[in-house]
């Protein structure tokens, strides 16, 4: 028992360890408000959107509201809703193949041979998101009338993988780094060409982090909104939808609008959270 | 099974020379270490042979097939890794089958060679298993084994006990023995253990600095080093070199005292003699020592090993290290007056750095 309880005090001492209890309070405090930062939102978007409408507007609030779905109901209900979350689906769907058949490729590239350039092709691969996307929506919405890509999921989507398309390479090659080359050059020597190793050595070892990234992918889609609303009109996803009709509606549908956004999102980023950490450096267990 | 034949095979990465021309003629049946420093190209020269890594230039036969322009598939061969590199997602079955389903092999084939290859290595138990639920050491059996199963021509092994504790690896290595004598498989075999080298080899190819310095019998490159790394790399400790210079037509002057050596045009040469080839005079006792010229170092520092006694000393500022017996009663500071058995002189050119007769 009081070993567990020094094993806990352990754990707990660990990113500060060796100093004192001061720094201990400011540290979960810090914790504590980045937990509040994201989740309170989180939750007041929840619970207003399990409201009744009346009780949207009302005030004090109750911690724990009666659950009430007619404004989700109705919200579903509105005319546009299912079309538009049906072509976000298709969108995101497609983005997230488009990523990982161009992304994956680039990513073992990049962890499996020595070129000229890596070490810029790396960054290169980053600074395409530096440019602040309402810079290109312009020149984009001209080009695509010219070729007739506007008003297209098609469209869409390529704007939405060049967007995805950093992330898909960095995971892969992460991924695909993770792996010994030593157990491809194994299958090399026991009778497979290159695409037969990759395919019955590495792809097995790979496919829950592709499957991780192409979820990625998929939500960083399923969450942009500034090109879809300026490269579609008739084939609008969800999000351009909602900032198009949700401004003017009122306050409850506002909240089931934005709920219905961001728990699937939500959801998606939590199932894939591991492969995450990995690639951004943080230990993966 | 078949002979390999490395003609003039030299690799370049960039304007360093990892390999300058490399000559080798592996017998068939050999068992053929390549033994060498880390960074002495004898892992570039396995991979070539391979088909892992391509030379900039010669050739490679295997039997009576020039191989070098051939995937590694093609070549009829099987590689053992120091990372052992057993497939994590499948069982040690499919592991060691996995060659032999990409050979299309029936079945009933797959299993024979399977169960045959498992009981070789010891690990029939284990064939349901993952990588992760085995030790190092049983990984290495299973890598083994998935590389016999093949029936290769020719096996190739990159230090693949370096990754074991010490035990485990003599245990292993007197083990790998049988088993690849049996198997009357064409090895190679990179090592840079010597021991493991002198204790398993046929013969042992000595690299330094991409080049192949010496490929012999372990006891031809243990007593007749063919060059002075040769003498320096083998033996712990390695064989003792001193200063020579030249007092006639064949004779020699080693530490203040004349020698017989081979006659050459050379000022100087290295005199080499190991440690234990060292003939050691009691104080007062003149037996044995004949009219055999006798060399005075003082003791500095006594290593008692159990099995001898290593006394690291001096002659003026060179160093000799002389095994002694465990009970000798010397101390740090004592004069050992000593001799050199005198067959088992080794003379060195310094300039070529080569052995000379």
């Amino acid at each position: 028992m009081s070993q567990s309880t020094q094993t806990a005090k352990l754990m707990v001492d660990g990113p500060v360890h060796g100093r004192g209890p001061w720094h201990r309070y400011v540290f979960t405090g810090i914790v504590v408000l980045l937990c509040l930062w994201v989740l309170v939102p989180i939750y007041l978007l929840v619970v207003n959107t399990l409201s009744s409408p009346a009780d949207v507007n009302a005030f004090p609030k109750r911690l724990v509201p009666d659950v009430n779905t007619e404004s989700v109901r109705f919200f579903l209900n509105f005319a546009g809703v299912g079309q538009a979350l049906w072509s976000s689906v298709k969108v995101a769907t497609l983005t997230m193949i488009l990523s990982i058949l161009a992304g994956a490729p680039a990513g073992y590239a990049l962890s499996r041979f020595d070129f000229r350039g890596k070490g810029s092709f790396r960054v290169l691969v980053l600074m395409t998101r530096a440019f602040p996307l309402p810079l290109l929506a312009l020149p984009l919405a001209v080009m695509y009338i010219r070729v007739g890509l506007d008003d297209s999921i098609l469209g869409l989507a390529l704007v939405h993988t060049t967007l995805a398309l950093p992330f898909a390479v960095l995971i892969t090659y992460s991924l695909f780094s993770g792996i010994p080359i030593e157990l491809e050059e194994a299958a090399w020597t026991l009778g497979c060409n290159r695409l037969e190793a990759f395919q019955k050595v590495i792809l097995p070892l790979v496919l829950p982090g592709i499957t991780a990234s192409a979820i990625f992918a998929f939500v960083i889609s399923w969450n942009e909104v500034f090109a879809a609303a300026v490269l579609t009109i008739e084939n609008r996803t969800l999000p351009a939808f909602l900032l198009q009709g949700l401004s003017v509606a009122p306050l409850h549908l506002k909240f089931a609008g934005g709920a219905v956004l961001v728990l699937p999102a939500l959801i998606f980023i939590f199932l894939v959270r591991k492969y995450l950490f990995s690639m951004w450096g943080i230990a993966n267990r | 099974m078949a002979e390999i034949k490395i003609r003039q095979v030299a690799k370049q990465y960039g304007s360093t020379h990892a390999l300058h021309s490399i000559d080798l003629e592996i017998a068939d049946q050999e068992f053929l270490v390549l033994l060498g420093a880390s960074g002495c190209g004898k892992t570039t020269l396995l991979r070539i042979v391979a088909g892992l890594e391509t030379a900039t230039s010669g050739e490679v036969w295997i039997g009576d097939k020039r191989v070098d322009k051939l995937p590694p598939r093609d070549r009829n061969i099987a590689m053992v890794f120091q990372n052992y590199a057993v497939f994590p997602h499948l069982t040690v079955f499919e592991n060691i089958a996995f060659g032999l389903r990409m050979a299309k092999l029936p079945q009933t084939e797959v299993d024979r060679r399977v169960t045959r290859t498992a009981e070789l290595m010891h690990i029939e138990a284990l064939l349901k298993r993952y990588s992760g639920q085995l030790s190092g050491g049983q990984r290495q059996r299973v890598a083994v084994a998935r590389a016999l199963a093949m029936e290769p021509e020719v096996l190739l092994m990159d230090e693949p006990l370096s990754n074991l504790d010490a035990l485990l690896r003599m245990e292993m290595r007197a083990e790998l023995k049988t088993v690849l004598a049996e198997s009357k498989t064409t090895t190679i075999y990179v090592t840079h253990d010597q021991v493991e080298a002198m204790s398993m080899a046929d013969r042992i190819a000595i690299m330094n600095k991409g080049e192949i310095v010496q490929a012999s019998s372990a006891v031809e490159v243990y007593r007749n080093p063919a060059a002075h790394f040769v003498g320096s790399f083998i033996g712990n400790p390695p064989m003792n070199f001193l200063d020579a210079t030249s007092a006639g037509e064949g004779v020699w002057n080693v530490a203040g005292v004349q020698l017989k050596g081979p006659v050459s045009t050379q000022k100087k040469l290295q005199f080499g003699i190991r440690p234990e080839d060292i003939i050691v005079h009691q104080e007062g006792s003149a037996e044995a020592m004949g009219d055999r010229p006798s060399m005075v170092a003082t003791v500095r520092v006594l290593e008692p090993l159990g099995s001898h006694l290593l006394a690291s000393c001096r002659i003026g500022d060179e160093i000799l290290r002389v095994v002694l017996d465990s009970d000798a009663p010397v101390k740090p500071g004592d004069e050992l007056r000593w001799s050199p058995a005198p067959d088992r002189i080794r003379w060195f050119d310094p300039a070529s750095e080569l052995a000379v007769a």
